[in-house]
């Protein structure tokens, strides 16, 4: 096995007992990225001469015999959508291209405690929005499984860069799915933490209520220990919760004995893949066999969260985009005035799906239109709230498919704006009631290419969906 | 026709914390440009405002001071407009769970009280500053913008359309300032738009109590412009209606300098705000305990304190309301009155010879050359006889221009009043003796002729004689 195929802990493992070094490491990351980067496209911008600088800082740690945490040293890729400061942050959009941030998101602070080795900013969807990094401004990311698929979105850089050893692990953010359904494409794990685990300061906008920052890694283990980096309260991000963070990897237990766990029949779609079917439910089975019991659940307002997700993401995101407007950073194209100006840089900048989204959102908010939009989808999703509530009176955690598919070929959804916001199905219903859900591989299709279930845990208890989710893939990985 | 206006104001108040509303930049006035700001208040890519709690304080201060019922579940929104000022293109403001709501003040016109009512209270945030390389944007080669200002805590309360003149209008904002001030949650100067009102404004024929269609004057910053510009659209509106035109709903810019109000932009091309509510903020919670506790920490406010002068210390009405219409002049005459002078010699000085002499150098009563206890020095050598009246309003020229004691300027112009009669026998007998027609006409019994003399005695010693020693003299001598 290649050291860049290894999981985090492993390397860790590696590097105090010296059997390697940190800059061996990333150097041999940026080898693969050399290979293959040409053919996935999985960065944005890579920061090679960074990363060596600080791979050789935790080198020297551990020579001078310093202890150093367990994902120090460890190369790492950061969605381009949290800001890093002095390296740019495009959010893969036009409109951002040369935007050198001159602070560093909550999660990055975090992150520099442990001398990271960021390997570079990863590609996404423009602003997050879309599930299939296709929709980035600068080119397209492909599945390191089969380079004519998408690796989901938008997060899809991040899960790329994790599956196809361009990194050992990466964050990404979550809106409606942005982390768990690219981790499933790409056959890896990928969690979004409860609504305000993570602090979302410097993590750049699409919305507001739904972003979540989260970790994708090669297994569950580095989750627990990405997420006990980038956790707890931060007073930067009032909406960040308050509660005390418990130490993840504690939770890294084989043990579902009398896990009561629940199957939405609603997840379990019509026009969803088979394959995909039949993996999730053998993924059940394993765990009825290790000891958890199964419930057939119902969450009725499963069907309506679409229409929801798609009034409530973009009327926050026309909001939140708003300040690109050309006037103090960003790009600008000239104008005869400066109404003209804010015109043609929002003109020429964005691309389509995000001039959609921020008509769909202004719509929605505008005089007349409110009550009938985005009043009526805020009372859905306390609707899809309380489905949720009522679900966990029976059950601990929730078993869904991460995704209706494996991943699709590239070009194949574009140019169906809805065919693809249905692919969200699974994992928007999470991000409306801020709960957190993991992303598990669970097998692959006959054409080789990954598939994976979701576990829906209550607000704040991802130590249960780490628990369960470690002891399915102890199971799975034997 | 005849008609009545219908008059609403909302004023915008700048409150005096030391940080901004949603990040802890400074908002010290006239700072170099672009100093007092961070990635939130320059509204960067990826930043999330946090709320000064001390802004909510000071709008639930604002709220329980003019009789508002406090909201203790309130929420932000955003009021989304593009402008280059404003760097996220939207102002975190309040839509609709303001923080304060259903009050009001009572105002003194013409001798008449009068309550008007106020709508709300709102928190908002205070865009950035162009500066233009021309004078508007328009005519601008290049703009710049300052964006200090920007994320100033403001709170915009709005009145009902409860008002009827300029006198009134003015009577209202002046009272908003003075209740700010007390509660000392605004430094109120005008001049640095602290303190800017938006006017509304309809006719109406008098008696009928449908409402005529308004417009609306923007960052009204003084209190002339505000009368002058009510007036002057008074004015124009009636002879609109009275031409049989309609009027049109707009917004319109008041020009000082021409003294006429001009159309902005009408009802077409305002804003669709897009309110929605604020994700990046919880809502704001208050307990009844926090309200009660700000109530309690409230000051005497004015009314309450012009109804203690009345009744305290005998002062007229009229007298109490002008000594306290701000608080700092309320604080100096209590300084003044701590000082054992009597209260309304005190409220006479204040607003007498004091007042005038600030309004002639535009000075405030806190930056007074004369302090509240060299003024009561002063008065005390009245009570004490050393000068008269009439010398101690030359006494207070002295104290305007030097920091000396009363004391000393008196011994240094030799001002001291001449109490020894020896000392102004010979003035009084050489009077007597140049104004034989005076004494004869009193000695007929014309009483009044006296006056004459005591003014030729009071003139020959430069008021320094005591006037009712010379009259007692008099008297002896004449008799
Ligand atoms: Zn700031």
């Amino acid at each position: 096995m290649k050291l860049n195929e290894k999981s985090a802990h492993e390397l860790h493992e590696m590097l105090i007992a010296k059997k390697i070094s940190s800059v061996e490491l990333t150097e041999e990351v940026f080898k693969e990225i050399d290979e293959k980067e040409n053919k996935v496209g999985a960065y944005v911008t890579l920061t090679k001469e960074e990363a060596l600088k600080s791979a050789k800082i935790v080198d020297e740690k551990i020579s001078r015999g310093e202890e150093i945490k367990i994902l120090s040293g460890i190369p790492c890729a950061i969605k381009d959508n949290i800001c890093t400061k002095g390296i740019k942050t495009t959010c893969a959009s036009k409109i951002l291209e040369n935007f050198i941030p001159p602070y560093d998101a909550t999660v990055m602070t975090k992150l520099s405690a442990i001398n990271p080795v960021v390997v570079g900013k990863s590609n996404m969807d423009e602003f997050a929005m879309g599930g299939s990094t296709e929709n980035s401004g600068f080119h397209v990311t492909h599945n390191p499984h089969d380079l004519e698929r998408v690796p989901g979105g938008s997060s899809g850089g991040s899960a790329a860069a994790v599956a196809g050893g361009e990194a050992i692990f990466a964050l990404g953010s979550d809106t409606g799915g942005s982390i768990r359904q690219p981790a499933s494409f790409c056959g890896v794990v990928g969690m979004k933490p409860t609504y305000g685990r993570v602090s979302r300061y410097g993590l750049v906008a699409y919305a507001s209520s739904l972003d979540q920052i989260g970790p994708i890694t090669k297994d569950v283990t580095d989750c627990a220990h990405v997420l006990n980096i980038i956790s707890g309260h931060d007073e930067m991000d009032s909406t960040s919760s308050p509660a005390e963070v418990p130490d993840f990897t504690k939770s890294l237990i084989a043990d579902v004995k009398n896990l009561k766990i629940g199957l939405p029949k609603e997840y379990f779609v019509e026009g969803m893949d088979s394959e995909v079917e039949t993996a999730v439910r053998n993924a059940a089975k394993i765990f009825e066999k290790l000891g958890a019991t199964l419930k057939e659940i119902s969450l009725p307002h499963t069907d309506v969260s679409i229409s929801t997700y798609y009034l409530i993401a973009p009327a926050e995101a026309a909001t939140n985009l708003e300040r690109y407007d050309g006037v103090s950073y960003g790009a600008r194209v000239d104008g005869i005035d400066v109404v003209d100006m804010m015109k043609n840089t929002r003109s020429e900048k964005f691309g389509e799906e995000v001039k959609r989204r921020i008509m769909i959102g202004n719509y929605a908010l505008s005089a007349g239109y409110y009550d009938a939009y985005y009043l009526k989808a805020l009372k859905v999703r306390t609707l899809i709230q309380k489905d949720f509530t009522d679900a966990f009176k029976d059950v601990d955690v929730i078993l869904a498919p991460t995704a209706p598919t494996a991943a699709y070929k590239i070009g194949e959804m574009i140019s169906d704006p809805l065919k693809m916001y249905l692919q969200d199905i699974c994992t928007v219903p999470l991000n409306l009631a801020g709960l957190p859900g993991i992303s598990v591989p669970c097998g692959k299709t006959k054409n080789n290419l990954p598939i994976g279930f979701q576990l829906i845990g209550k607000a704040l208890d991802e130590s249960t969906l780490i628990q369960a989710a470690f002891t399915y893939e102890k199971e799975f990985l034997k | 026709m005849e008609y009545e206006a219908v008059i609403g104001l909302e004023i915008h108040s700048e409150l005096k914390t030391a940080t901004k509303i949603f990040c802890g930049c400074a908002t010290t006035f006239g700072a170099e440009q672009n100093t007092h700001t961070c990635p939130v208040c320059l509204g960067l890519p990826g930043v999330l405002p946090s709320v000064n709690r001390k802004v909510v304080e000071f709008a639930i201060k604002a709220g329980l001071a003019t009789n508002c019922k406090i909201n203790q579940y309130s929420k932000f929104d955003r009021k989304n407009y593009y402008y280059p000022d404003l760097p996220k293109n939207w102002q975190t403001s309040q839509y609709d769970l303001p923080i304060a709501e259903h009050g009001w003040v009572e105002i003194d016109v013409e001798g008449k009280r009068k309550k008007i009512r106020l709508t709300r209270i709102h928190m908002e945030e205070d865009a950035g500053k162009l500066v233009h390389s021309g004078t508007t944007i328009k005519d601008s080669a290049t703009s710049n913008v300052d964006y200090n200002r920007t994320g100033v805590p403001l709170i915009e309360i709005v009145s009902e359309p409860d008002m009827r003149s300029a006198a009134e209008a003015r009577a209202y904002m002046e009272k908003i300032k003075s209740i700010l001030e007390y509660i000392d949650v605004s430094n109120c100067r005008m001049e640095e738009g602290n303190l800017r009102a938006d006017i509304n404004v309809s006719l109406r024929p008098i008696g009928s109590d449908k409402l005529g269609t308004r417009t609306e004057m923007k960052n009204i910053n003084s209190f002339k412009s505000l009368e002058d510009a009510i007036n002057y659209e008074i004015e124009r509106q009636a002879d609109v209606l009275d031409d049989g035109g309609k009027i049109i709903q707009e917004t319109r810019t008041w020009n000082p300098e021409k003294g006429i109000t001009q159309s902005m932009r009408s009802k077409e091309d305002a804003h669709d705000y897009r309110y929605m509510p604020e994700p990046d903020l919880p809502p704001i919670v208050t307990s009844a305990e926090e309200i009660e506790s700000f109530k309690k920490s409230l000051p005497e406010l004015p009314d309450a304190r012009r109804e203690r002068l009345t009744k305290e210390y005998g002062l007229s009405d009229y007298d109490a309301g002008i000594i306290t219409s701000s608080r700092a002049m309320a604080e100096y005459f209590d300084s003044v009155i701590a000082e054992g002078v009597d209260a309304k010699i005190a409220a006479n000085w204040i607003m007498g010879d004091l007042s005038k002499n600030l309004n002639a150098e535009n000075l405030t009563i806190e930056n007074s050359p004369v302090d509240a206890k060299r003024l009561a020095q002063m008065i005390l050598l009245i009570d004490k006889g050393t000068i008269s009246g009439k010398i101690a309003k030359t006494v207070f020229v002295e104290m305007w221009k030097s920091q000396d004691s009363p004391e000393k300027i008196v011994k240094d112009k030799g001002l001291v009043q001449i109490t020894d009669t020896s000392a102004i026998e010979g003035i009084v007998d050489e009077v007597i003796a140049k104004n034989q027609k005076a004494v004869e006409e009193y000695k007929a019994g014309k009483k009044k002729a006296i006056g004459a003399l005591v003014g030729q005695i009071m003139k020959a010693t430069k008021g320094k004689a005591n006037p009712q020693m010379v009259n007692e003299m008099l008297s002896k001598k004449l008799n």
